[in-house]
């Protein structure tokens, strides 16, 4: 197992665990409207797949959010 | 232009402030600023920017006072009920300070409309509750080269960015499209705590008189997160400028701003 920081809260979660994995281990509703960071760097929907997370990283669901005048 | 000795007076606590001083107060008291969106965002920042002595205010929004604004949108008052809000706007303004211009525009932004409306203002600040809007501001503003602050807000979070465009990430390079329409909660269905909404609009309020006066640092570059459950501030860094962005890369693919359907508001993850 590896510890990581998602949205400011501790996770333990598996090696060789991708971002597209970790946003269905977190259950985010329509991850395709979701951008996501790891340690301030913004990962590219194409590698969400690919990039593996590792011990000690900091993870960001960047959502949209609309709300504002009405 | 000289400041009065009213006006050192009023602004006082700004001129002793060494990043902003006399100097920066003469900035705000000649900027324009254009606020889109007379509801949650824009009441606070309308308040404080006027307070602030920003010379001339555009604020734009076709709505009317409605009950239950008046959770969170502390620019309009229980009298004001029925009034078309860029009035009862521009009253609270002038009360609370005649110094300021308030040049007032009833009618909700579109693709025909917003290359206009901005052209006159230094600042933009996005007080929109809608992707269609955001995206159209976003792009806009790319395209006139008008900096401007985006945020957003839903239940107890809040996002905000600042964008310098050609210079700064878009909107878009982050948030590569709106969302379909019916396909995330909306705002009505969600809810938003009012106070939540007073922080990010004055947050956007910050931003401007930052831009204005050349103070600090801007929020471009990263993506500002609250969330007042856990009470937390946080920042992501975003992609650098342009990369593939559809509008603000060199070789941009829309050159045509866009009028998206109607709004839809937010999306969330479970476990929030
Ligand atoms: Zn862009």
């Amino acid at each position: 197992m590896i510890h990581i920081t998602v949205g400011g809260e501790h996770r333990e979660i598996g090696e060789n665990t991708s971002v597209e994995e970790l946003l269905r281990l977190e259950n985010v509703e329509m991850p395709e409207y979701v951008s996501v960071s790891v340690n301030e760097d913004f990962v590219t929907r194409s590698d969400f797949a690919a990039h593996i997370l590792r011990d000690g990283d900091v993870v960001e669901f960047l959502y949209y959010m609309g709300g504002g005048a009405v | 232009m000289i400041l009065t000795n009213e006006q050192l007076e009023r602004y006082s606590r700004h001129i002793i402030l060494k990043d902003i001083g006399v100097k920066g107060q003469k900035k705000l008291c000649e900027a324009k600023v254009l606020i889109i969106g007379a509801g949650g965002l824009g009441a606070p920042a309308a308040m404080y920017l006027a307070a602030a002595g920003v010379g001339q205010i555009g604020i734009a929004d076709a709505d009317t006072v409605d009950l239950s604004n008046l959770q969170r949108q502390i620019i309009h008052t229980t009298n004001d009920l029925g009034k078309p809000k860029v009035e009862s706007a521009k009253e609270t303004m002038q009360a609370i300070n005649p110094d300021t211009d308030v040049k007032i525009y009833n009618e909700f932004i579109y693709s025909q409309n917003i290359l206009e409306l901005i052209a006159d203002y230094d600042f933009i600040l996005d007080g929109t509750d809608n992707f269609p809007a955001k995206f159209l501001i976003n792009d806009a503003c790319v395209m006139a080269d008008k900096p401007f602050t985006h945020a957003g807000i839903i239940c107890f979070e809040g996002q905000l960015m600042t964008v310098v465009p050609h210079q700064t990430p878009c909107y878009r390079c982050v948030f590569t499209n709106p969302p379909p329409k019916g396909a995330v909660p909306t705002c009505h269905e969600a809810g938003v705590v009012g106070a939540m909404a007073g922080v990010i609009g004055c947050l956007q309020a910050l931003e401007a008189i930052k831009y204005i006066t050349g103070a600090g640092e801007l929020l471009t570059g990263r993506l500002l997160i609250f969330d007042a459950l856990s009470m937390r501030f946080h920042t992501a860094k975003l992609p650098p400028r342009g990369s593939g962005c559809a509008v603000c890369s060199d070789h941009p693919s829309i050159t045509e701003l866009i009028d998206y359907d109607p709004p839809t508001c937010g999306v969330k993850g479970g476990g929030a």
